[in-house]
C-alpha cells in the first residue's frame, strides 16, 4: 500500500497509470515512430536496410499502383458516407418514438452491425455474384440477364459500397437517435401551436438542433470507411486490375505479400496523416458540443 | 412526439406509407441474412446445378453437420473466444488502474503523459502494422495466444474512457471514506470503482465485440490454422471459395459463426447498442 497522498505530486502515484503506459509505448507508439524510420528506409524482410531519405514517399507518387488505390479509397469513401448518414437519418427520424414496432425495426437495422468482416462479405459474395446470387436470381426472376458486380471495373465499387452500407448502417442511426432524444419536446409543441408542418418542423427544429451530430457521423464514417480492407480482400483481392484495391489493401500486399517493408511503412504513413486530418475534425466537434451544453 | 407522429394525427396516409416504406427497408435488410439461411440448409449438389432450388424442398441439415464432423472450426471458437475474453479482461484491468491514476493521482509528467495517450486515439491499426509485425517476429509472438492478445490492451480508448468516468465521481467521496479511516486502496476497491461498473460495461463489451470480430491483426499475426481465429478460419474457406463447390457448407458457416454474437445481442442488444455508440463518440 502507498502512503502518498493523492494530492501531494509522487513518483509512487505514477505507479498506477504503469501498465498501460508500458504496453502503450511498447506496442502502440514505438511501432509508430519505428514505421517513420523504416519509411525512410529501402528494407526487406531478409534485413537488408538502405537509407533512401523520402525515396520511397517519390516512389509512391509515382506509382500507379498506389495512386489508382488512393483514387478507389476516396471514391469508396464517397460512395458510401453520404448514403449511410442520409439513410440512418431517416431510419432515425422515423424510428424515434418509444412503440416496442420501433423497437423491433431499431434491432434489425443495427443487428448487421454485430457481425465479422468475414461473414458479411461471406454472405453477399452469395448476394452479388452472377451465378446464382440472390441478386441475380431477382432479375432471372425479371427477365434480366444478371450483372457481373465483382468482375466490372465501374461495378465493383458500388458493389462492395453497398455490402458496406448494409453493414455499417446501425451506428449513425444510433447516434442520430441518442441525438434525437435530447431535442426538447417544446420546441415541437411550439411549432404545433403555431400550425407549422410535419416538414417545417424538420427542417426548422430537428435539423438545426443534431447539426453537430450529423456532422459527427460524417467524419466518424469518413475515419471508418478510409480503412476499407477485408470487404474489398475477401469479395474481390482488390480486382478487376486493381478497380477495388484500397490503400490498405496495397500497404498489406506490399509489406505481407512483397515483404518490400520500407516502401510499406510509407504508404501507411501517409494513410496515417489523412486519417489524423479527419480525427483531429472529430475531436475539434465533439469539444465544441461539450462547451454548448 | 416526432414530426412523424403529429403528420400522421392530421393524414393516417402519411403514417402507413412511412410504415410501408419501413417494413420495406427491413425486409431488404434481412433478405441477405434469410438468404444465407436458406442456402445453408439445401445440399450441396441442388445448389451446383441451380440455387434458386432454395426456394423449394428438400431441405436438409447436412451441412451443419459435415460442420460439427470437422474439429477446425470447434478450434476456431474456443480459440476466439479465450483472445477476446482475455483482452476485454486485460483493457478493464489496465483502464481502471491508468484511469483512476490520471484522474485521481498527483505524479510527474500526469498532463503531458495523458495527451500523449490521448495522441493515441488518431493512430489507426493499419500505420503501426509494419513495425509491430517486426517486433512480433523478433520476440517469437507469432502463432500464439499472447501475441494475439497483447496489441489489444494497447488501444487508448479505455484509458480515455475510465478517465472521464473516475474524474465525474466526486472528490468528496473519497475525502469523506478516509475520514471514516480508509486506506487509498480501499478506497479505490470499495468505493470508487464499484461506482465505475457502467462505464466498465460500456468497455467490456465495446472491447469483447471488437476483439471478437477484428479480423486485421490475427489475420496477419495467426498464419497456422489452429491458432486462426473463427473471423480468419471463415476467411481461409472463403478464399478457397473457387475451388470448393459446397456452397451449402459454406452457408452453413457463416449461420454457424454468426450464430454466437447474435444470440448474444438479442439477449443484450440495449448493451451493445449503448456500448459501441458511446465508444464512437468519445
Amino acid at each position: 500500500m502507498t502512503a502518498a497522498s493523492p494530492r501531494k505530486s509522487s513518483w509512487v502515484n505514477g505507479l498506477f497509470v504503469t501498465p498501460y503506459l508500458v504496453v502503450y509505448l511498447a506496442l502502440l507508439l514505438y511501432p509508430l515512430l519505428a514505421g517513420v524510420w523504416l519509411s525512410l528506409h529501402k528494407a526487406d524482410l531478409f534485413g537488408g536496410e538502405a537509407f533512401v531519405g523520402l525515396e520511397n514517399f517519390g516512389r509512391l507518387l509515382r506509382d500507379t499502383v498506389f495512386l489508382q488505390a488512393v483514387r478507389n479509397t476516396f471514391w469508396f469513401v464517397l460512395l458510401t458516407v453520404p448514403p449511410l448518414a442520409i439513410i440512418a437519418l431517416a431510419l432515425a427520424i422515423a424510428l424515434n418514438r418509444p412503440t416496442r414496432a420501433a423497437a423491433f425495426f431499431r434491432g434489425v437495422f443495427f443487428s448487421s452491425s454485430v457481425l465479422s468482416v468475414t461473414i458479411v462479405t461471406l454472405i453477399w459474395r452469395l448476394v452479388l455474384i452472377p451465378d446464382g446470387g440472390l441478386i441475380a436470381n431477382i432479375l432471372h426472376a425479371a427477365g434480366r440477364p444478371p450483372i457481373p458486380l465483382l468482375s466490372h471495373p465501374d461495378l465493383v465499387l458500388p458493389a462492395i459500397a453497398l455490402t458496406t452500407v448494409w453493414w455499417c448502417l446501425g451506428l449513425p442511426m444510433m447516434l442520430y437517435l441518442a441525438a434525437l432524444q435530447q431535442v426538447p419536446a417544446e420546441l415541437y409543441e411550439a411549432a404545433a401551436l403555431d400550425k407549422a408542418g410535419p416538414w417545417k418542423a424538420l427542417t426548422r427544429i430537428t435539423l438545426p438542433s443534431i447539426r453537430r451530430t450529423v456532422v459527427l457521423v460524417v467524419i466518424i464514417q469518413c475515419v471508418l470507411q478510409f480503412q476499407l480492407f477485408g470487404q474489398a480482400q475477401l469479395l474481390t483481392q482488390g480486382g478487376p486490375n486493381g478497380a477495388s484495391r484500397p490503400i490498405v489493401l496495397f500497404i498489406y500486399e506490399v509489406g505481407f505479400r512483397r515483404w518490400d517493408i520500407g516502401y510499406a511503412a510509407a504508404a501507411s504513413e501517409i494513410l496515417f496523416g489523412l486519417i489524423l486530418v479527419a480525427t483531429v475534425l472529430q475531436y475539434v466537434t465533439t469539444r465544441e458540443k461539450e462547451a454548448v451544453r | 412526439m416526432s414530426a412523424l407522429d403529429r403528420a400522421a394525427g392530421r393524414n393516417p396516409w402519411i403514417n402507413r406509407l412511412g410504415w410501408a416504406a419501413l417494413t420495406l427497408a427491413a425486409v431488404v435488410m434481412v433478405m441477405p441474412l434469410l438468404w444465407t439461411v436458406g442456402l445453408s440448409l439445401k445440399s450441396n449438389g441442388e445448389l451446383l446445378r441451380d440455387t434458386a432450388s432454395v426456394f423449394r424442398g428438400p431441405y436438409t441439415l447436412e451441412n451443419y453437420g459435415s460442420i460439427l464432423a470437422r474439429a477446425a472450426v470447434f478450434r476456431w471458437l474456443c480459440n476466439s473466444l479465450l483472445v477476446s475474453l482475455c483482452t476485454t479482461a486485460g483493457v478493464l484491468t489496465l483502464s481502471s488502474l491508468a484511469g483512476y491514476g490520471f484522474a485521481r493521482l498527483e505524479f510527474p509528467g500526469r498532463k503531458w503523459l495523458f495527451a500523449l495517450v490521448l495522441f493515441g486515439l488518431a493512430v489507426p491499426e493499419q500505420s503501426v502494422i509494419i513495425t509491430r509485425h517486426q517486433l512480433f517476429s523478433a520476440l517469437h509472438l507469432h502463432n500464439t495466444y499472447p501475441g494475439l492478445i497483447l496489441p489489444g490492451l494497447a488501444a487508448p480508448f479505455g484509458v480515455f474512457l475510465m478517465t472521464q468516468y473516475f474524474k465525474a465521481i466526486p472528490v468528496e467521496l473519497d475525502e469523506a471514506a478516509m475520514l471514516d479511516g480508509a486506506s487509498r486502496r480501499q478506497v479505490f476497491w470499495k468505493v470508487l470503482l464499484p461506482l465505475t461498473l457502467p462505464a466498465q460495461a460500456t468497455l467490456g463489451i465495446f472491447t469483447f465485440l471488437s476483439s471478437w470480430n477484428d479480423y486485421w491483426w490475427p489475420l496477419i499475426s495467426a498464419t497456422r490454422s489452429e491458432m486462426f481465429t473463427l473471423t480468419v478460419g471463415v476467411a481461409s474457406s472463403q478464399i478457397n471459395f473457387a475451388q470448393t463447390s459446397g456452397l451449402g457448407f459454406l452457408m452453413a458457416q457463416a449461420v454457424f459463426a454468426s450464430a454466437p454474437i447474435l444470440v448474444v445481442y438479442v439477449f443484450f442488444q440495449k448493451y451493445i447498442v449503448r456500448a459501441v455508440s458511446g465508444a464512437a463518440v468519445r
